[in-house]
């Protein structure tokens, strides 16, 4: 499985990353070099293995279902890039005549 | 001032008068400012760390204080301290504060560490050189020329030049042992799960942990000890009490896997892990030659899935809620992803495209399913293992320390170098390194010592006693 510049830029759109042109093309290398190696594991049979999604295979956490204290709206709001006092402020989404 | 090999033997100088806290706090203070060039802290809480020394040296006199009262410690700048910068090194957390404290860093507090700062690492946490940190690189103490090792670079340059007594980093593939190692020092991985990770910054959250730096194997145990523990705002929190361990090196066995001495392992750390070997040997400690097959395997296996946890993990930074916003926004779609792009280091981005990829349709069977796999099989060499054996002695590293700029064109390059440490992480299992003599070079060579899954306190006994024998 090799890696092309046009599949670089599908990944990166998925990612929501912008690249530059020079990125793109040191990235598709990188990313060839690092998947080709990766290639490695098709060396090993694992049909009769199961999957490791955690190394302590730990299941159903759960908690009781209680309210407890979280995070305030001031605190919350603390980081914002742009806010009011009530919401975090994004640019427009929907576009139209609004206003 | 008085100088001390341990916190017990400071904590009794600061009972019997001959020490002062606040002379000892302000020492760290002056010993960093001398030090600015190794850019092992990110930032320094010079004001909070004096009026705590005022406070914890008060409670010493009237004789009610925490396990930790009077230890200066470093956190690296991944662990979140409540209206404090927490940065993990990268530009899209510039100005962020953190609304909350870790429960580790918690837990130092509420024993009466004082937290001198937060430590300079590889961006996120994704790096093996401390290279990729948008406060420039931390230099190895040794020698200014190399790196630390990363990506807890800073945490392991603040304990080996004394610019703390010890320090918390985290370790996700080595990211504790390997600089550990580059710096000289001791530096322990846990069991995965026995530290609660809330409040760490996720970089791949099946592999993330938490451990302690020190410049000896009792402060390094002592530390562990008190951040350990069930926590109910960590859903992958083990119920388990940590209890030391009293066993003795002659009742052990350790296992000498023959993957990690092989031709891939240089000849300056071959050497002294031989020379390491035979002392132990000739002071009784019993050795056995073990297999663990898929080593080989271990790194493309670590890439796949750890790249995966991030891409996942990092997609929170999108510039809406907190964090670096874009200037040049038209849209939301242009927000997410100009904010991204420009907040984002390379090899951050380099690992979210490969963690994408393994994960988009058409690829998810053939890599990220099949790692998934690879890693049951890791996972259970190590199990085998441990049937045989008490514990597993490696070298940490397959080399010592590289030059600044060696390895940073080469991404391929610096993920070999993690070879012996991604394993523990895969496992789960808990690791060591000590600081072992290089006998034909000069910068420090490193011996792992890994141990079963919540063994960490038996580990320590051992660390201890192998440590005293080097």
């Amino acid at each position: 499985m090799s890696v092309s510049v046009k599949d670089v830029e599908h990944i990166a759109k998925l990612a929501r990353l912008r690249l530059t042109d020079d990125e793109k093309i040191e990235y598709t290398g990188q990313l060839n070099n690092i998947l080709e190696y990766m290639e490695k594991l098709n060396e090993l049979d694992t049909d009769n293995v199961s999957p490791l999604t955690h190394p302590m295979e730990k299941e159903n956490v759960f908690r009781e279902d209680i309210v407890k204290e979280s995070l305030n709206r001031d605190k919350a709001l603390k980081n914002a890039p742009k806010s009011n006092d009530e919401h975090f402020l994004v640019p427009r989404v929907i576009k139209g005549s609004g206003k | 001032m008085v100088s001390y090999s341990n916190f017990s033997e400071k904590l009794a100088l600061i009972k019997s008068g001959r020490l002062t806290l606040s002379e000892n706090v302000d020492f760290f203070l002056q010993k960093i400012r001398d030090n600015s060039d190794l850019n092992a802290y990110n930032f320094v809480f010079e004001d909070a760390a004096k009026k705590r020394a005022l406070e914890v040296e008060a409670k010493i006199k009237s004789g009610n204080f925490g396990k930790l009262a009077g230890l200066v410690v470093a956190i690296k700048d991944v662990l979140s301290l409540k209206d404090n910068p927490l940065t993990c090194s990268s530009k899209i957390l510039k100005d962020f504060e953190a609304v909350y404290t870790a429960t580790a860093v918690q837990k130092l507090l509420d024993e009466d560490a004082i937290i001198i700062g937060k430590t300079n690492c590889d961006e996120f946490a994704m790096g093996s050189s401390n290279e990729n940190s948008a406060f420039g690189p931390a230099l190895n103490p040794v020698d200014k020329d190399y790196v630390p090792g990363g990506s807890s670079g800073g945490s392991a340059v603040a304990v080996a030049a004394g610019l703390c007594d010890v320090s918390l980093g985290t370790d996700t593939g080595g990211s504790i042992r390997q600089p550990a190692s580059y710096c000289g020092i001791v530096g322990m991985k846990p069991t995965y799960g026995l530290v609660s990770r809330f409040g760490l910054t996720a970089f791949a959250s099946s592999f993330d942990t938490i451990g302690p730096f020190a410049n000896n194997v009792e402060d390094a145990e002592l530390l562990l000890s008190v951040i350990a523990g069930f926590d109910e705002n960590d859903s992958t929190s083990v119920e388990h009490q940590y209890t030391p361990d009293e066993k003795n090196l002659d009742e052990i066995v350790i296992g000498l896997p023959k993957e990690y001495f092989g031709e891939g392992t240089d000849e300056e750390v071959n050497k002294s892990l031989q020379e390491a070997i035979s002392t132990l040997k000739n002071n009784g400690v019993k050795f056995k030659e073990i297999s663990l097959p898929h080593t080989e395997y271990t790194i493309a296996t670590y890439y796949i899935l750890t790249t995966a946890e991030a891409s996942s993990n990092l997609s929170r930074y999108d510039g809406a809620r907190y964090g670096y916003r874009s200037e040049n926004v038209a849209d939301l779609a242009e927000m997410y992803e100009n904010s991204r792009s420009e907040g984002f280091g390379d090899e951050v981005k380099r690992r979210i495209m490969l963690g994408t990829y393994v994960l988009s349709a058409g690829y998810y069977d053939a890599y990220y399913l099949k790692a998934q796999k690879v890693r049951r099989l890791i996972r259970e060499d190590f199990d085998k293992a441990f049937e045989e054996v008490d514990f597993i002695l490696t070298p940490t590293t397959p080399g010592t320390a590289f030059k600044l700029g060696e390895n940073i064109d080469d991404p391929l390059k610096m993920y070999m170098l993690d070879i012996f440490t991604t394993s523990a992480n895969l496992a789960g299992i808990p690791g060591i390194s000590l600081p072992v003599k290089n006998v034909t070079g000069k910068m420090p060579v490193g011996l792992q010592l890994f141990g079963n899954r919540l063994s960490d306190a038996g580990l320590f006994a051992a660390a201890k006693q192998i440590f005293s024998l080097l």
